[in-house]
């Protein structure tokens, strides 16, 4: 074995992995809907490619190369746990086709199928995301559990007991008829979705585990849009992560300070990725069905144009606003629009407008309420109020450089 | 895949309906069980007299205890099942949504293991070695 074809093949091992990893494990879970074994047997497999590759060069077709082992240890491992007839179905569901399946160069892609299945409404709401994850993206637990602010040995659980459903319930992998998609290609939108909202609260990309998230979520959106081009709300997700990636580089100064948008510079942004997001948001609108993805794509379109062009749109904004409340009735959504409504009918009228703690607490402990609240607080000239709630905007506030932006406006406050 | 579909439902609500309402709820079963044989799903399917007429036991200490009652009190008890056989989860919700029950109480969807101890390997259901 030599250390030039032992990085080779690690090189197209990884990059097999990247490319590939969820393809392979969609593939081989289809038709048993057992997950972690399709897990076990792909992991098997790479590491086979890694001793197998250095000594006999890199096969012209990984992937079918990584398949066609991982079929083999699956069976092997099934033939190990099941010792009855019933076996013998399983092993030969598993076999079928063994060969001329790999014989094609294209595998075909059940990845969306299998994010249908992770995405169940039968499936935990909260651990959708984190299964699509790990089994299509091939992220550990460990990884998983950090973005998502959990313990490692918790979220781990939380993952096997998921992948026990699928196969216990028999959680089919196929993608909803055309009936109950859109109802069901919701659950899978929104576990993206809150992927990149655990990336997205990250703006530095300091924590790399974050990071990351953004542009496994980007990946996956890109994903569902390639899968099924003809679905507003997808488009609508896919614009939405484009345009707050595209800024992503102007939401920190060279000090690694916080820059709120309107203080941004725009040859800061990617404009290639904000080009997409605008051509995609288009081509959604001319599918004639809004939905709350599209709606935030839209305000991100909007806060961008204002930039552009100079001149202020806050009536639009506040307009999408309230159409995004319609859909969401989300107490997040009732606090930028009390923003915006503070540039059109100032702090006063905004103040009004917030969402009241009475009729949700939660927002007691959410950070962005009390810094709005402050924010518009200091713009009223109340102060006193405003320094209080700067307060405790800062004390849950967890990222250091928005602290640090938040205690340099509560100190630029009249004393 | 075999499911087994268990009514949970209110029995306190069925004495306060009136005649008509009784036989138009019963109707609806009835058609409902019709379809689920038409389409050969059914395997079986059997209602449950109240719990007013069940009795828990238990063996404790070598002594049988036998209470009046059933063992959970809950707001909505047992009152009958389903056992269909269909492809998969989303077949058998579909099944589940379309009984009468899902529109008062609730429908429990959950697989049924093929066969019994008497005909299965008890060892694919241990533990491996």
């Amino acid at each position: 074995m030599n250390s030039e074809g032992d990085s080779e093949a690690r090189g197209t091992a990884e990059a097999v992995a990247r490319r590939s990893y969820g393809k392979l494990v969609a593939f081989l879970a289809a038709r048993t809907r057992d997950v972690a074994a399709a897990e076990d047997a792909l992991s098997e497999a790479f590491a086979a490619a890694l001793a197998d590759w250095p000594r006999n060069g890199c096969p012209s077709n990984p992937e079918a190369w990584l398949l066609t082992v991982a079929r083999r240890k699956a069976i092997d491992m099934h033939r190990g746990r099941l010792r009855h007839e019933t076996a013998g179905e399983q092993l030969r569901v598993m076999a079928e086709g063994l060969d001329t399946a790999v014989a094609e160069s294209e595998i075909p892609d059940q990845r969306l199928a299998l994010m249908f299945a992770c995405a169940h409404p039968a499936i935990d709401a909260g651990i959708r995301a984190p299964l699509i994850l790990q089994v299509v993206l091939g992220l550990d637990a460990a990884m998983i559990a950090s973005a998502f602010l959990t313990s490692s040995a918790a979220m781990g659980k939380r993952l096997v007991r998921a992948k026990d459903k699928i196969r216990q319930a028999g959680v089919p992998f196929r993608v909803p008829e055309r009936e109950e998609l859109p109802s069901r290609l919701d659950t899978v939108l929104e576990s993206i979705y809150a992927a990149f909202a655990q990336g997205w609260s990250d703006p530095g990309g300091t924590d790399v585990v974050r990071r990351d998230l953004t542009e496994e979520s980007l990946f996956l959106s890109r994903l569902v849009v390639e899968m099924l081009p003809q679905e507003p709300e997808a488009l609508g997700l896919l614009a939405l992560v484009l345009h707050a990636e595209a800024r992503r580089g102007a939401r920190r100064n060279t000090d690694g300070d916080y820059v709120p948008l309107a203080e941004q510079d725009p040859a800061l942004w990617n404009w290639q990725m904000i080009e997409e997001a605008e051509a995609l948001l288009l081509r959604a609108s001319t599918l004639g069905s809004i939905g709350r993805y599209q709606l935030e794509a839209a305000l991100q379109s909007a806060h961008v144009s204002r930039r552009r062009t100079g001149r202020a749109n806050w009536a639009e904004v506040v307009q999408l606003y309230d159409a995004l409340w319609a859909v969401s009735l989300s107490p997040v959504v009732a606090i930028n629009r009390a923003v915006a409504i503070a540039e059109l009918h100032g702090p006063k009228a905004a103040l009004a407008a917030m969402p009241e703690i009475a009729a949700d607490p939660r927002l007691l402990e959410y950070q962005p309420y009390w810094a709005a609240h402050a924010e518009l607080l200091a713009k009223a000239g109340a102060n006193d109020e405003a320094r209080q709630a700067y307060d405790i905007a800062i004390g849950l506030e967890r990222d250091v450089a928005v602290r640090r932006f938040l205690e340099q406006r509560q100190s630029a406050l009249p004393r | 895949m075999k499911y087994i579909l268990m009514d949970y439902v209110q029995e306190a609500g069925w004495p306060q309906l009136t005649r008509d309402e009784q036989i138009h709820w019963l109707g609806a079963y009835k058609a409902y069980m019709e379809a689920m044989t038409k389409a050969g799903v059914l395997k079986d399917s059997r209602g449950l007299e109240p719990t007013s007429a069940t009795t828990t036991v238990r063996v404790r200490n070598e002594k049988t205890q036998v209470l009046d009652g059933p063992f959970a009190d809950s707001k909505e008890q047992l009152g009958g099942f389903h056992i269909i056989e269909v492809a998969d989860l989303d077949a058998a919700i579909t099944w589940a949504a379309r009984s009468p029950t899902a529109l008062h109480g609730v429908v429990e969807v959950r697989p049924v293991i093929e066969g019994t101890w008497l005909t299965r390997n008890i060892l694919d259901f241990v533990k491996p070695e």
